[in-house]
């Protein structure tokens, strides 16, 4: 008899870069201006292969989409699939239904260093980033080594320490930035811009900050899937992993602080988008099965699709007026979640 | 085939000492059942040899080699444990699981190989699992359960297998399955095998060997008949008991007599 070890579709794969790359276009077509999809195929390939189409649009239809719309695009790609790489890292690791890449922390460091950030009267550029990213991204990785340190008992880090640490200091950083709302008058403090931070903002005006997080995002996702048969270990709980050979510590260690990072670095450019790192690895795990060396980079791609579709309805729908990119992942995420959720055949198992 | 010298072994968790002066040697291709009573220290010492925890003061040698000398993938290619239960929140199938166990020898990126699925699939037989490998393995049954967990275990090749009371949940067919099961990886594959056992007769028939420990000490170590005495029983385990040979097989099988647990009386 022969035995079958997971399940190998192919076709997810198809389906999920044909998506991907339909919401990339679709998105880059809508906006204050219009532009249609053929001229959009026709300067894409005049830039990058050797075509010559005749330019049937106005010059300020290609600056639209190559210096505004195609970073912004892009940069909503990106965030997506770092937030859900993120989101499978922190829910295999921590072994908890709930975990997102904000549960233990970045999101209220990130979310009180843009706060301070704005109240400084200071005006930085740093690889094409302002002083509010730069401080959110610095704001996140400190609350994680805080509450990781806060967490460590005698050389190990319990699970369970972690969860309530993250949760207290979470509390703690988000009673500063409400008082600093409440002052706000007295800070100089842009409240809107406050929100506009916490209920995510895909803030990419240049090419400046793609290529400075790129590498970072990228790299990021791809030592991730590395982890990923040890993160099917860690599903044996902690001491089941060490059994079979993982060095738990360490490699806690190193899971939780590439997740991290490639939160930190989603969070700089785009504040606090919800549940695109919850939804989007139990909405994969629903479809193809646990493994992790599928759901990594299945979660990446569908993460991509899925906050470049919630962008592109955040500034169309009310333009000119831009609802918070975070209202649209809830609103569109909520509902196909539940929809999974009671149409699968048998019992979601976490 | 791999043998297991442990001397004078302490250990202590953060309140007291929990093994004491552990001497025990296992030859190659040994099968030997770890009793006592609980919190006797049977689960610290199952630990302790599978390097998940490090001795107080002491050595582990295991082949020759120092267990403090090793590292976690080093010690894992070698040492394989079954422990009371398990707990997957993912549902992964039955195949999975056992695959899980070619965890020390699988690289980072290149994932299984054919000779991780040759492994994974030998385990599944030898386990008498090929029926339910396919199905998810949190809506399998206990017996069932326990039998994947032994087939990941077997996943690994181990020249040393260590089982925490292995048959504590499960029915006494179950129960009889798997010894049988350990024993025949035992004579059959040479696999050095040992088990903390809670149920002294059974012990008593499956194994040559048992090891009793009291309060973190060995209070015996023999064959069944050396171990299993009415006095010692009666002193370790605070229980009186008669021992009689099994009208079978001979070994010595243990009755309990009811009322007189030595901590039973009314206070007054």
């Amino acid at each position: 008899m022969k035995i079958k070890f997971g399940n190998r579709r192919v076709w997810i794969w198809l389906l999920l870069g044909t998506v991907l790359i339909a919401a990339l276009f679709l998105a880059s077509t809508f906006g204050a201006v219009n532009i249609s999809l053929p001229d959009i195929f026709k300067m894409v390939l005049n830039k990058v292969a050797f075509f010559d189409f005749s330019a049937g649009w106005a010059a300020m239809d290609e600056t639209i989409i190559f210096q505004i719309r195609l970073p912004r695009v892009i940069g909503a790609a990106l965030v997506g699939a770092t937030l859900a790489t993120a989101g499978v890292l922190f829910q295999g690791i921590l072994r908890n239904p709930l975990a997102d890449p904000y549960i233990i922390g970045t999101s209220a460091g990130a979310g009180l260093g843009a706060t301070i950030a704005m109240t400084l009267p200071i005006n930085l550029t740093f690889l094409g980033f302002g002083l509010v990213p730069v401080a959110a991204f610095i704001g996140a990785l400190a609350s994680v080594t805080l509450v990781y340190n806060l967490a460590r008992v005698g050389g190990k880090t319990p699970i369970i320490s972690m969860l309530l640490a993250g949760f207290v200091v979470s509390a703690l950083l988000a009673a500063f930035i409400t008082f600093m709302m409440a002052i706000s008058d007295r800070l100089n403090l842009d409240l809107h811009a406050v929100y506009s931070f916490l209920m995510g903002h895909i803030s990419v005006t240049g090419w400046g900050q793609i290529a400075a997080i790129t590498p970072l995002v990228i790299g990021g996702i791809i030592v991730a899937r590395f982890f990923a048969f040890r993160l099917n270990a860690f599903s044996l709980g902690e001491e089941g992993a060490a059994y079979l050979g993982i060095e738990v510590e360490r490699d806690k260690m190193l899971i939780l602080a590439l997740g991290s990072l490639l939160t930190a670095a989603a969070v700089s450019i785009s504040g606090l988008i919800g549940f695109v790192g919850l939804v989007t690895p139990h909405s994969m795990r629903l479809i193809l099965g646990p493994d992790h060396r599928m759901l990594l980079p299945a979660s990446a791609l569908a993460g991509a699709a899925f906050v470049v579709i919630a962008d592109l309805l955040a500034r169309t729908i009310l333009a000119p007026v831009e609802i918070p990119v975070g209202v649209i992942t809830a609103l569109i995420g909520a509902p196909f979640f539940l929809y999974l959720l009671r149409h699968s055949r048998r019992e979601y198992a976490f | 085939m791999i043998d297991l010298k442990i001397g004078q072994l302490n250990f202590s968790y953060f309140d007291g000492l929990v093994l004491d002066d552990i001497n025990l040697s296992v030859e190659p291709g040994e099968m030997v059942g770890l009793l006592g009573p609980n919190g006797s220290g049977k689960t610290t010492l199952i630990k302790l040899i599978s390097g998940i925890l490090k001795p107080g003061h002491g050595d582990i040698m295991l082949g020759g080699s120092n267990l403090s000398r090793l590292n976690r993938r080093n010690i894992a290619s070698r040492v394989a444990v079954v422990p009371q239960q398990f707990h997957i929140p993912f549902a992964f199938t039955a195949s999975e699981v056992v695959m899980l166990g070619r965890t020390p020898f699988i690289k980072a990126f290149s994932g299984e190989t054919g000779a991780d699925r040759q492994a994974a699939t030998t385990a599944i037989e030898l386990a008498g699992i090929s029926d339910i490998a396919g199905r998810r393995f949190d809506e399998l049954s206990g017996g069932e359960r326990q039998k994947v967990i032994l087939a990941m275990a077997l996943a690994q090749q181990p020249k040393l297998l260590l089982l925490d009371e292995p048959i504590v949940h499960l029915d006494i067919s179950h129960q009889i399955e798997t010894l049988e099961l350990v024993r025949s990886l035992n004579t059959e594959r040479g696999l050095t095998i040992i088990a903390a056992m809670h149920d002294l007769n059974l012990a008593s028939l499956y194994f040559d060997r048992l090891v009793l420990l009291e309060k973190g000490k060995i209070h015996a170590d023999g064959t069944p008949e050396e171990v299993l005495t009415e006095d010692r029983i009666s002193r370790v385990f605070s229980t009186a008991v008669k021992v009689n040979p099994h009208p079978i097989t001979g070994a010595p099988h243990i009755i309990i007599i009811p009322g007189e647990h030595k901590d039973n009386h009314v206070p007054s």
